[in-house]
């Protein structure tokens, strides 16, 4: 029963296999497509929204069509674009990385892409019901609550369900990292991109489900009737921003965080070094996590919240530079004396540290809240945050990609495709949003439909405009390199680069139980400490025995087909109450289906040993 | 199969929940849970504290709490946590029925609890007018005390579906953990009602 589900038969069988598979390594698979997608629709809105202020006065899209297509470029590249390809990387690497089988669980492993999916799928089908979401990916409150039509609901319930995705997907990896890791895979001795990992998951756990009762708040009120951000009703709209924003400061640490594990481990590796400062980049990174709770409010500066709370979190944020700050500087001595080797990888991580030096130098001027009131809804916000979530979390996406592709498809990543798509995306950004900080002290409002001739901001908009489309050209030559390099790309060795981790040391693509024995880890970068002692692989810490994995499951599919269902008809029975027909039927469905994963025992196969013995290298 | 062997030993070990790695992994992976379900509940207090003299001219916390009824369901809710308590003491003796038996005392002490809730929910909307609609402070409070009685539901459906599901085979380390984290999440539930109690009720009516 075991071997027949993993070998294909065909593109049904094929589909069927994804569609139950609770192997991590496949389920990176589906958040790298289905993010990798999002990504192309969050792109094509922000290419309208250039083409939009290309000119002043114009009118290539409507005032209403341009919010909508605002929030929805916001909402899709933070939620369904960045967050599931930082879990397509999770999911690809840090189970290798600790020497594990698979995560602590499996099947919730599953359960969390597939919540993400179809919640993503609610939000977007907006676009063809009527208008989607229009009030800014923060969805301020009272507009949020009162803007008219379904737009706001599908943003609501769509981030529900995919946010409760998240939410499992953060706690899956927790206890994965705490219980998973291979003997002697000690807590200093992960590599720093598991690291990042861990504090990501646990940002998530503790800041996604204040997103979770703001929107329950906000779904009631415009579903409902309850009243807690009208006005008219004793309702006070500054609960939602407060909510908002003690998520989603967080929010931006849970984004950035794997990217700078990525750089380390990318920085490393092609500078034949040890990262330099290993424990205070992990001290760096777990007191970045913890400040990153304390400063929510400098979102909130000009709402009024008064002087001395606006000192307070002015300061706290300000200290988070210093983490970052000696971040910095170990990746900078890192690369001091290494013996580098430049490749479409190490190029992104090279141009990440003085991008994200600027945003985080924006991000401090920001901070000072006095001169936030200047800067506050402006270009310059806009600016500041595309350079550190492009430039930092955007870069990171694409180094890891170009890293860990060859560990995921078994392919290297065709170089010169890999340096054109660097140098027009890294061009094309820096030209779009440099000019932006100006454009913003100059006054230019952030979220505006259009502007006025002659107020000296046609050139920059103009400027801006030819830079996004430069993204675009790299965008699509990366595209280009997937399908060139999955035609023609040779296969490469387990070790295409040289590495260092645990990674490493197991055939690309890793056989579907990772490691034919569990690993013994002996030290910070174990494959590289084995290969200055002359050994070719790890040293097994097990003899060769049964190995025990989980069962593919359909449930996790149907469980969030349920909720989706349910969430069409939550929306809908304010028209017509017939439709609580439609939530009760998908909640049932999700119900069953988590009835039927209760009572039935999943007891999960075994490999036998001589099988291992026969398909000794697959 | 050889998990069977495994998860059936001749006896059973002292902490039948945490024995197997998945067991390991059930136990702190709802801990966390539990961490993320706080600031859900801290959230929801944060939002009730923001709003609860937001009275819209309704009928405010004075007019509308009484202890006495509140007081049994406070009861009620407690000492469920304490048979449900017995029944995990009993699980790590691997004495079935008697785990059984308690898990239905806890069951039943549940659903008295949520009678009484759905009782004072009845009363306050058809004696009192007072609805979610009414107030941002009606909203706030039905949403905070009904999260919390949506909790207990979910919960008594879970423990009683555990119960029936295992009836016949009785006590193995495959089972024990989901009877473990089952009566976890039902302190839980009983710890958020001693802050609703101490924050809505005590707090509304002094
Ligand atoms: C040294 C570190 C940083 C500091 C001091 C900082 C400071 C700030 C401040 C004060 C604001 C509010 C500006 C306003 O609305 O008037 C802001 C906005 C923002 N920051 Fe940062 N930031 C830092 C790093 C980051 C990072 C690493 C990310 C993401 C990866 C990020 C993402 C954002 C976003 C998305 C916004 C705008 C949200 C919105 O209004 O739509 N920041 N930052
Ligand atoms: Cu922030």
């Amino acid at each position: 029963m075991s071997t027949a589900t993993a070998q294909k038969r065909g593109f049904g069988a094929a589909i069927w296999d994804y569609l139950t598979t609770v192997d991590h390594k496949k389920i990176a698979h589906l958040y790298l497509v289905s993010g990798g997608l999002f990504f192309l629709i969050g792109g094509l809105e922000a290419l309208l929204i250039r083409i939009q202020l290309i000119k002043p006065s114009n009118d290539f899209v409507s005032a209403g069509f341009y919010n909508e297509l605002l929030t929805m470029h916001g909402t899709t590249m933070i939620f369904l674009a960045a967050m599931p390809l930082i879990f397509a990387l999770l999911n690809a690497v840090v189970p290798l990385q600790i020497g594990a089988r698979d995560v602590a669980f499996p099947f919730l492993n599953s359960l969390g892409f597939w919540l993400f999916l179809f919640g993503g799928i609610i939000l977007n089908c907006g676009w063809f019901l009527g208008g989607a979401p229009d009030a800014g990916w923060t969805a301020y409150a009272p507009l949020s609550a009162v803007s008219p039509g379904h737009g706001v609901d599908f943003y609501v319930l769509g981030l529900q369900i995919s946010g409760a995705g998240t939410l499992i997907g953060g706690i899956n990896f927790l206890v994965t990292i705490i219980n998973m890791r291979a003997p002697g895979m000690t807590y200093m001795r992960m590599p720093l991109f598991t690291w990042t990992a861990f504090v990501t998951s646990s940002l998530i756990l503790f800041a996604f489900p204040a997103l979770t009762v703001g929107l329950f708040l906000l779904m009631f009120d415009r579903l409902f009737g309850s009243g807690f951000f009208n006005a008219s009703m004793g309702g006070n709209s500054v609960i939602w921003e407060h909510l908002f924003w003690i998520f989603g400061h967080p929010e931006v640490y849970i984004l950035i965080l794997p990217a700078f594990g990525v750089f380390s481990d990318v920085l490393s590796t092609f500078s034949k070094k040890r990262l330099f400062g290993y424990t205070a980049m992990v001290f760096a990174t777990t007191l970045i996590g913890f400040l990153g709770f304390m400063v929510w409010a400098h979102h909130m500066f000009t709402t009024g919240l008064g002087p001395a709370a606006n000192s307070i979190f002015a300061i706290a944020t300000m200290a988070i530079a210093v983490p970052t700050g000696i971040k910095i500087f170990n990746w900078l001595f890192t690369l001091w004396g290494g013996s580098i080797t430049i490749n479409s990888a190490m190029l992104w991580a090279l141009a990440f540290i003085p991008t994200f030096t600027i945003g985080g130098t924006t991000g401090v001027m920001l901070a000072a809240a006095a001169a936030d009131y200047q800067y506050h809804d402006t270009y310059f916000v806009v600016a500041h945050f595309h350079y550190v979530i492009v430039g930092g979390v955007v870069f990171g996406l694409f180094c890891g990609i170009h890293y860990w592709w060859p560990k995921m498809f078994g392919k290297i990543l065709n170089e010169t495709l890999g340096k054109i798509t660097f140098w027009t995306f890294f061009l094309g950004f820096h030209l779009t949003f440099f000019i932006q900080h100006f454009l913003g002290l100059m006054g230019m409002p952030r979220r505006y439909w259009t502007y006025l001739p002659n107020q000296e901001l046609d050139t920059g908009n103009l400027i801006s405009t030819i830079g996004a489309f430069l993204m675009a050209i790299g965008t699509i030559v990366f595209i280009i390199n997937v399908i060139y390099t999955s035609v023609k790309g040779h296969k490469v060795s387990g070790d295409p680069w040289d590495g260092r981790t645990l990674e490493w040391s197991i055939p690309s693509p890793p056989p579907h139980y990772n490691f034919k024995q569990t690993p013994l880890v002996r030290g910070l970068d174990p494959l590289w400490i084995e290969k200055m002692e002359g050994r070719k692989g790890i040293t097994p810490a097990e003899p060769l025995d049964d190995i025990h994995m989980p069962n593919p499951s359909i449930l996790p599919f149907i469980m969030s087909l349920g909720l989706f269902i349910a969430g069409f008809g939550f929306i809908y029975q304010v028209d017509n109450l017939a439709f609580l027909w439609v939530v009760i039927l998908g909640m049932g469905i999700t119900l069953g289906a988590m009835f039927v994963r209760s009572i039935k025992d999943d007891l999960g196969h075994h490999i036998h040993k001589e099988d291992l013995e026969e398909g000794a290298d697959q | 199969m050889s998990s069977d062997q495994t998860l059936n030993p001749e006896t059973l070990p002292e902490q039948p929940e945490r024995a197997t790695l998945e067991g390991k992994n059930k136990f702190l992976g709802f801990w966390f849970f539990l961490g993320g379900e706080t600031v859900l509940f801290a959230s929801l207090f944060g939002t009730y504290l923001a709003l609860n003299n937001a009275t819209n001219d309704g009928p405010g916390a004075e007019e509308l709490f009484g202890l006495e009824l509140v007081f049994i369901m406070t009861m009620l809710l407690l000492t469920s946590s304490l048979t449900s308590v017995y029944a995990m003491y009993h699980m790590k003796n691997n004495s079935f029925s008697k785990m059984q038996l308690w898990l239905g005392i806890t069951v039943l002490l549940g659903l008295g609890f949520l009678g009484c809730e759905l009782y004072e929910f009845y009363h306050y909307i058809h004696g009192e007018g007072f609805t979610l609609r009414s107030s941002a402070f009606g909203s706030a409070f039905y949403t905070l005390v009904g999260f919390h009685g949506g909790h207990v539901t979910f919960g008594l459906l879970w423990i009683v579906t555990l119960m029936v599901r295992n009836a016949k085979r009785g006590l193995n380390l495959y089972n024990a953990p989901k009877f473990y984290i089952a009566s976890l999440y039902w302190h839980f539930i009983d710890v958020v009602w001693v802050f609703i109690f101490t924050v809505v009720y005590l707090m509304g009516v002094i």
